[in-house]
This record gives C-alpha cells, structure tokens and sequence, in this order.
C-alpha cells in the first residue's frame, strides 16, 4: 500500500505559479471578449465643486463612440446607492451618518477623480481622446484636504446634513464603562498616523459581457460573491442573472473588498449598448479612487504604575473618512479602539472616535486595518513610558503581557483573545536577535563614537477569522477526483495549493487528485470573500469540515461494497477497509463509482458532496514579537535596517512556504509605512502623490534581510487550529522599526516622531 | 496613459532627421524614449511627430580619441556599464550610469537622451560640468561643438537650436592622477535625486590641479558649483579644502521645498555629499596617479 505523507506543515510549492511566471494567467483586462467596448471615465479635476453643466456632443461625435452618459442618463435607471455596513460591533455608534453614493456624481464633485461621465468607444485610444472632449463645467467650491481642516469651524460641509462634517461619532463603553483604573505615572501622546495608498500590483479593472439574458462580469475583487449581490440589486436584475468573476486578481490588501463605480458602470453599459464592455485604471485613477487606508489623528493617555505596569488606555481617535464610507463603514477606527490594549494585561480602556468627511479618497480596512494602528499606538507608548521610567523596553513588554493561564483572556475592551503564549514569543525573538549582544554594541557606540544603532521591539497581538460564515464545499466526483468550492477569493494568497492540502490530508489522496474552485458565483455558490486574514481560519475550516463529512459518509458504501457493518469500516491513506483486513481496501474511484451506479441506495451519490458552511464561535488572535536593529547614518538621517527578525504565532501553519511569503509582503507594506510611503493631499484636497514616482512604495534593495520564526499555539475555535497570517506582519512591524529609530535617536533626547521616518525628518531630530 | 495621436517617422540620415524637425516645430526628437513616452501617455507632452534616431547609423558606440572620449548621443546607459573602457577608466560617468532609473529602464535609455532632455532631475549633465565635457550637434547649418557648461539654458531646455540634432559626448580623456565621483542621495532605486553631487578632479603631484564639481536636481538646470571648485584648486584634498568645497557647494545649490524635502535639507545633503564625492574622487585620483 502506498504510503501517503500528510500535507499539512509542508513546504508544498504553489501550483499557480506555473501559470504566473509563464505569462498564462488571465487578469481581468487579459479575458478575451471580442467585439468589446471600451469605457474611459471623465473624472473630477476639483476636490470640491458643483457640476453646473455638462456638455457631451461633442465627445458623442467623436470617431468609434458608441455611447456618452452622464448620471441624467443612469442614475434613475439605478434601483439603490452603493451598500455600507451598518456598525460594527464593539462599541456605540452616537452618531453616523451613511450619504448614498451613486456610480457617477450627479450635483456635486467631493474628490479628484469622482466619476462624471462615461464615455464608450470601439478602441481605448477612441475613448480615451473622446473623454478629453467632454466639457463640464464646475462651480468650485472649498475643499478639505485633512479631517483637521474638514472639521475647522467655517469649513464647507461635504453634505447639506452633516454639520462640521462629523461622519460619525463613536465611543467604547458609551455608558456603564467602570472607573478608569489609576496608575501614578501618566502618559499622554499625540500622533499622526500618515495616510497610506494600498498599491496593489495590478490596479482595478472590470469587464462585461451578456450570455443570453444574463449578464457575466469580470472584476479584481476580494470578493466576487459580494460584488455580485451588490450590482444585481444596485442594477435592479435578480441575482440569478449575474455572474461574477474574480479571474487572477494582483494583489487588494483590503482595497478590493470594496465596490466600486466601474463594477456598475461596466454591466450597465453591456446592459444597455448590448456589446461587452471593458475598463482597467491607470495607476493615477487607481490611486485616486480606490480606497486608501490608515490616516488618523489620535491622542493616547495610559496610567501606569511606577514599575511600568499599564493600567488604563485611553485612546482618542479622529478619523479621516474621506469622501464616502465604502463597504464595510466605518469598523478601522472602532478596531483601533478594540484592540487598543494589545498582548497586555490592562484593568480598563477607553476609547473614542470621532470621523470627518474630507474631499479625499474614502479611507478604508488596509492590511491590518485598525491592528497596526492599535499596535504602534500601545508599543510606542510603551518604549516611551520605558524610557521615562528607566526599565528595558523587552523587560517593560514581559511585566505587562497576558501570562498563559489567564487565556481565554477577556480583555478591557471586550474582546475574549482565544489563546497565547505572549512570553514564549518576546523571549524567542530577544535570543535569535541577540538582543544582549546589540545592547551592548549599542553601549559601545554611545561611549567610544560611531553610527548611532537602534533596537526596536513590538510585541503584538491582533484579530481575525471574522465570520459570519465562510463556504467550502467539498466533492468526491464520480471518477473520484476531489473537487473544492470555496467562498474565499484569493488573490496572491495561494488558496488553490493550501486549500487542496487540506482536502488531500482528509480525504487521504494526492493534490493533483484535488482541483480547488474560487472567485466565480457560478462555479461556487455562496461566500463571502478574502480580507481581514479570515480565509484559513474561516474558509479553510469549512473545507476540512466538508471533507471529513464526506469521508465518514463514505464509509457506509464501503460497508455496502465491502459487505460488513459501517462501524467495522476503517480508512487510512485514502483507502476504506474492515478493520484487521487492510489487504481487502476500496478507494474512491471504486466507491465514486458505486455512489452513482444503480446499486447504491438512493441519494448516494449526494453523499458525496459536503457543502456545509463553516461559522467560527469566535475570532482568532494571531501574535508574535519582531525585533528590529538600525543604523542611521548621521549626515542625512537615512535609515539602514540592519537586522529584522519576526516571530509570529499563527497557531498551526497549512503551509510554511505560503505562511512566509504573507510574511514577506507583510513586512515590506509595515516597513513602508514606517519608513517611505506617504499618501500627501493638499489643504484643499488635491493628490499630490499620484504616481508611483511620488509616492514611495519601497523597491527590493530598501528592505532587509528578514529572519523568520515561528511559534505554535494552536487555535481552539477552528477544527485547523489556524489563526490567520496575511496581516500580522504588517501590524508587527511598523512600530518595531519606528521604535528602533527612536531608540536610535535617544541621546538626541527625542521621545517620538510621526511616520514616515523620512531622512529629513531623523535628521532634523539630530540637528538639536 | 493613452498619448495623443501623433506622426511618426523614423529617418536613415541625420539631414533627413533635422529637416522634419524644421518641418514641424512641434515635433520631438525620439531615442529611448524613457522621458518624452512617459510625459505623452500622461499627456503633459502632446508632440505632433515624433522623429525616431534609432535608424540612423553612427550615433552610437563609446570610443577613445582625439584626446576625449567620444560616446555616440544614441549609446544605452546599460552599454556604459557594459563598457570596460568607462568602467575602468572613468569613474564619475561608471557611478553616474550605475544609479540612473533602474537596470529596465538603463536598456533603453539614452546617454543623449538624458543630456538633451535637460530635466535638472536628470544625472548626465552634472557629471558632463564636472567633467568639462562638450557636445556635438549637427543642423541646417552643419556641425558645431557647445562646452557643456553653455548647454543647458533652463529646465527641459537647451540652446540647441532648431533642427539642431545632439550626436556626440565628448569627455577630456582620462589621464594620470584624474578620478572623479557622483554620489546620488534618493528616496529609492529609479527616483531622481534628493541632491546629487560629480566631482571630477586631476591630481598634480600630490596638489589638486584641476577640479570639476557641479549639482544635480538642486536648481533650475544642472548647477556647475565653481567657488567649490575653486576651494579645491591648489589644495592638497586635505579636510580643509573638502570642507571649504562643501560649503561652497552648498551655498550654489538653489532648490526649493517638494515631497524630495525641504531647500534646507537639500542643501545640507549636498554638503554631505560633496564631502564624500571629492574624497571618493581624490582616492581614485591617486590610485590613477
């Protein structure tokens, strides 16, 4: 009998990368649809302005146009405005106000680059010149290029009902909260956390086509499921009649869970010319429309004891909400206030925020979203309160973490962490960074001279696995080959070779044996999507669920072709046998087989699918520490990342090699923020960062060498075990590197800068 | 990024190449196109024409004669760092080559290019100052030769005039005791400078005898820094002179404030950056002595 390794813990290599680096994979702009239009968007110069007219005769007698429409033409064809959540949980919403927003603006412009007009032609070149032909005229109005300006008193409202621009208003503990814990030692800081453009690699883009009477579309989603239900009711069509296609899809960070004008301007214009449609971004449209992330003003206040013991938190949020809420609403700021208290054990917290509509991009969930803010907050905090109180900032971090026995840990703000081992992690990360060792190179340089060198340490904790649900259907076909829909769609992440592991280890055959479907509502027919490090822990377990279900279904027709009871039957390796007669086995295509032959009872064959959705009784706490070593160099303040090791805990790890490659790109978007990227409006709301050659996402040679490491703590709200990995290391590393940096600059007697640390910005601090 | 409709025409002479651009005074000349093709597809440059030089034979190859080094106007960067002769021998133009853009782009791109264009952001022209290059152009009225420092007029513009076709850098041959060296300061790989500094220097028995230093993207065109140069003149390369050269340096830049930084810091990084270059450039010099 062949003996089959289990897949689970192994390196397995991705099986979508031949496709990948062969130039075989087909992204949204990619999908052959002969005979297609092309549609280019007449977008808002002005931050802020009325649209007094438009004027589109022009434009619709231009060469190859097949159609010029403005939001007098669609938007009464339109049966709702774009979905946004309600509230998240965990908190009060005071006050919140939810403006409908349409596929094109129709009175009014709040950002550069709102959708006005929609121009189609046969070729993109005739599009795009006829889009230069249209003319509107605006009225421009002031604009408030930061929540601070929104808010100023005299500024223009965005919304004819929402004074000062307050989009929402938003408080921890509202009411019942108990007295704030007292500590002797308090602490009050005040941060800008800058506002970050999430760039994925490929910008958005949508594609449509009609199939009879109903409508396909394509479109780089996180979500295809969702952007299905969402157009099918924006465009009025029963859900039936739409399908939706997440194709290959490069990169979202969270971006792409959103929906967008194009994902309704696209199947409404193949609706209405009756031709397929296509559009993709330019790298400027991309970074003007689609959601950014980050961008909070906040005041954090901690009580502690002399020992450095925290006690209490008290964050105070203003938010920069941009322009629209998108999707989820506004659930970043209420996560920073949830997970303010981070791996620490702090008697009460209290948090409070209040959001601003601005003439920017909407600023929505990117990688991390509300983790990374929470964690930078508490872990700057903490090395200053550590320097102030004259304590080691690993020893500082050690009297305060959750210890194992208190877990599940109940923390302040309300959320139950589901398990850790907080210290485990701290006291890796100090021995494979030698932590003695550069502390005392640091000594040496602050008394004998030479680069100042810093040592940075962020212990964090963070959440996922969000439910509701996630689907994973599991099939054994009638040759018995394995086929495995899921709800999660995946783009980078490796979905095809870590969720055909698990359906392998359950159902004990080879991966090549297991074909994994994703991203397209009629190949799979529920999910939610991929965002917020949910797909292991949520999509993953529903997949290792279905499969044992069907394994253990299985069972009974092996009893039938093995004639002998079900309970007598035993399986291993992919094969069913009656226990003490392993030589006489059955495998699957022999009970796939008798499922649908005439023999097997009734709704057999049934048997073999499992399509049961997974719902988690809890979220996920993923954890770790990362220590960060820096040089800077004294002349212009550069920054050199000398040593960068992680230790992250995301319980039980599907694959290593996919785990470490979230980890890789994690750290590169923690370390931008930290050090490079800076998403900058004018006053008034214009994008001064438009391109990449502007807005400085890092290139290969600016990152470190990182070193990698591991703890496992198992998960106890998942049949996995896994936690979740594709944010944590974003949520790691930004105040690790930030507090290398500070740390650096110590003996200049500066406590705190606000990221990015740019060269100009260190070294002015020097310049004391 | 989508250009504009636009002519194109591609010609196998030079003669043929400076009528069309008299032709049509809204035509572009076109080499490696990794300035001007940017520029058209964010339709901040809409030429009616563009006038391709990539046929015309002649116009690019790296070559030692007549006591210069004579690199063809259409020579890629990547061929400069392919070169032994400029690798082993000129060091400012083997650093100024290694950090312009990036390797994909470096293919392509064009030493003249970078010259013709004038971007005060571009890394040639300060490294041609420093070096006391001069440059080829052939028009309607034949062929003349422009010392660098009488090139560039302005930002993106040159006193080239109509028709007029840049074919040949030419950089004084190296020789005993000469080094130079470009020290570029960037936010990241492929961005232009914060500030960058080229020193080129010739050395005479221990005592600096000739020396070039000239500043890149801190100005409206590349800026030769002369009182710097004058402060290492005469010197022995001591930190003295280094010293004084930096200050000098620093007080000729004339940036402005961007997202790159601040005027201040941009001046205080070229300080730092002179420092280094010219005691980079002095170590080469005396290796070549």
């Amino acid at each position: 009998m062949a003996i089959r390794t289990q897949t689970i813990g192994e390196r397995v290599r991705r099986r979508e990368d031949p496709r990948l680096v062969t130039g075989q994979a087909l992204y949204t702009p990619d999908i052959p649809l002969p005979g297609a239009l092309h549609l280019a968007v007449v977008r808002s110069p002005y931050p802020h302005a009325e649209i007094v007219s438009i004027a589109t005769e022009e434009a619709a007698a231009a060469p190859g146009v097949a159609g010029v429409f403005t939001a007098a033409d669609i938007l009464p064809t339109l049966k709702r405005p774009f979905p946004v959540a309600k509230a998240p949980d965990g908190g009060a919403f005071t006050e919140l106000h939810i403006p409908a927003r349409w596929a094109l603006a129709d009175k009014k412009v709040l950002t550069v680059g709102d959708p006005v007009v929609a121009v189609v032609a046969e070729t993109a070149e005739q599009a795009v010149d006829a889009a230069a032909l249209v003319d509107v005229d605006y009225r421009d109005l002031p604009g408030a290029g930061d929540s601070r300006a929104a808010r100023a008193e005299g500024a223009e409202p965005l919304y004819d009902n929402v004074e000062g621009n307050r989009a929402f208003v938003w408080e921890l503990h509202p009411e019942g909260a108990p007295e704030a814990a007292q500590g002797e030692v308090e602490l009050s800081l005040d941060f800008r956390i800058q506002r970050l453009i999430p760039s994925a690699m490929e910008a958005r883009a949508v594609a449509a086509r009609l199939d009879g009477d109903r409508v396909t579309m394509w479109t780089s989603t996180q979500s295809a499921h969702r952007v299905k239900s969402s157009v099918a009711r924006i465009l009025g069509i029963p859900e039936e009649r739409l399908r939706t296609i997440a194709p290959e899809v490069g990169g979202g960070f969270g971006a792409k869970a959103n929906l967008y004008a194009e994902e309704v301007l696209v199947p409404w214009l193949a609706l209405k010319l009756d031709r397929p449609v296509r559009w993709f971004a330019t790298r400027t449209e991309d970074f003007q429309t689609t959601t950014h992330g980050r961008n909070l003003f906040v005041t954090l206040d901690v009580a502690a004891d002399p020992d450095g013991r925290v006690r209490h938190c008290d964050v105070d949020v203003l938010y920069d909400s941009g322009a629209y809420f998108s999707r989820p609403g506004p659930t970043t700021p209420s996560l920073t206030g949830a997970m303010i208290v981070g791996p620490y054990d702090v008697a009460t917290a209290h948090a409070h925020a209040v959001g601003a509509f601005t003439n920017t991009a909407p600023n929505e969930p990117y990688r991390g979203s509300g983790r990374p803010e929470a964690t930078y907050l508490i872990e700057r905090a903490l090395d200053v309160l550590a320097g102030r109180l004259g304590i080691d900032p690993a020893e500082i971090r050690r009297r305060n973490l959750i210890p194992p026995h208190r877990f599940p840990y109940r923390t302040a703000t309300g959320l139950t962490y589901d398990s850790g081992e907080y210290e485990k992690a701290l006291d890796k990360a100090l021995e494979a960074g030698d932590y003695a060792g550069l502390r005392a190179e640091q000594a040496r340089r602050r008394a004998e001279g030479g680069k100042p060198l810093g040592i940075g340490l962020a212990c964090y904790v963070e959440i996922c696995g969000f439910g509701p649900w996630e689907a994973g259907g599991v099939t054994v076909e009638p040759d018995g080959a394995v086929t495995v829909r899921s709800g999660t769609s995946p783009h980078g992440q490796g979905h095809e070779t870590a969720w055909a592991q698990i359906a392998a280890d359950q159902l004990g055959v080879s991966l090549d044996d297991v074909t994994v479907l994703h991203g397209d509502t009629d190949e799979c027919p529920r999910g939610i999507g991929t965002f917020g490090s949910r797909s292991a822990p949520v999509g993953g377990a529903a997949i290792f669920n279905n499969a044992e279900t069907v394994r253990e279904r299985a069972k009974a027709l092996a009893a039938r072709l093995l004639e002998a009871a079900t309970e007598d039957i035993r399986f291993e390796d992919g094969r069913f046998f009656v226990a003490g007669s392993p030589a006489r086995a059955v495998g699957w295509s022999e009970i796939a087989a008798f499922a649908h032959s005439a023999e097997a009872p009734e709704g057999s064959a049934a048997d073999l699918t499992a399509d049961v959705d997974f719902k988690p009784p809890g979220e996920t706490f993923p954890f770790g520490t990362h220590l960060c070593a820096v040089e800077i160099d004294p002349d212009t303040g550069a920054v050199e990342i000398l040593r960068y090791i992680s230790v992250d805990d995301c319980g039980k790890v599907i694959n290593p090699l996919l785990a470490e490659g979230q980890v890789h790109g994690g750290l590169a978007q923690g370390i931008a923020q930290a050090l490079y990227e800076d998403a900058v409006y004018d006053e008034g709301g214009n994008l001064l960062t438009p391109t990449f050659l502007e807005y400085a996402v890092p290139r290969a040679d600016m990152l470190p060498k990182y070193e990698l490491h591991r703890t496992v703590t198992p998960t106890p709200v998942n049949p996995l075990g896994v936690k979740g990995i594709g944010e944590a290391a974003t949520i790691g590393s930004t105040p690790a590197v930030c507090n290398a940096v500070m740390d650096a600059l110590r003996p200049f007697g500066v406590e705190h800068l606000d990221t990015p640390l740019t060269p100009e910005k260190v070294w002015r601090a020097m310049q004391t | 990024m989508i250009p504009p409709s636009f002519d194109y025409h591609a010609p196998d002479n030079l003669e043929e190449a400076s009528r069309l651009l008299l032709a049509n005074p809204e035509a572009k000349l076109l080499a490696g196109g990794h300035s001007l093709i940017p520029m058209m597809r964010f339709r901040l440059a809409e030429p009616a024409a563009l006038v391709d030089l990539r046929k015309i034979p002649g116009l690019s190859g790296i070559r030692e004669e007549g006591g210069s080094l004579c690199i063809g106007a259409m020579t890629r960067e990547s061929e400069l760092e392919k070169s032994d002769l400029v690798q082993s021998r000129y060091p400012l133009l083997a650093d100024t080559t290694r950090v312009i853009a990036d390797p994909v782009v470096r293919n392509l791109a064009t030493v003249g290019g970078n010259v013709a264009h004038a971007d005060p952001g571009n890394d040639h022209p300060a490294a041609m100052l420093a070096y006391r290059a001069s440059f080829v152009a052939c028009g309607p009225s034949g062929e003349r030769t422009i010392a660098a420092s009488d090139f560039f007029t302005g930002p993106f513009s040159t006193c080239l005039e109509a028709g007029e076709i840049l074919t040949e850098i030419r950089i004084p041959a190296s020789g005993a005791g000469s080094g130079g060296a470009y020290q570029k300061f960037e936010r990241k790989v492929g961005d232009y400078a914060v500030a960058a500094v080229a020193v080129q220097l010739q050395l005479d028995g221990g005592q600096v005898a000739g020396a070039g230093v000239a500043l890149t993207n801190v100005g409206l065109t590349a800026i030769q820094a002369g009182a710097a140069e004058a402060a290492l003149v005469g010197s022995d390369g001591g930190d003295a002179a280094l010293d004084a050269a930096a200050e000098a340096a620093a007080a000729a830049a004339d940036p402005g404030d961007d997202h790159r930084g601040s005027a201040d810091y941009k001046r205080a990084v070229v300080r730092v950056l002179t420092h280094r270059a010219a005691a980079s450039a002095l170590a080469r010099a005396r290796e070549a002595s």
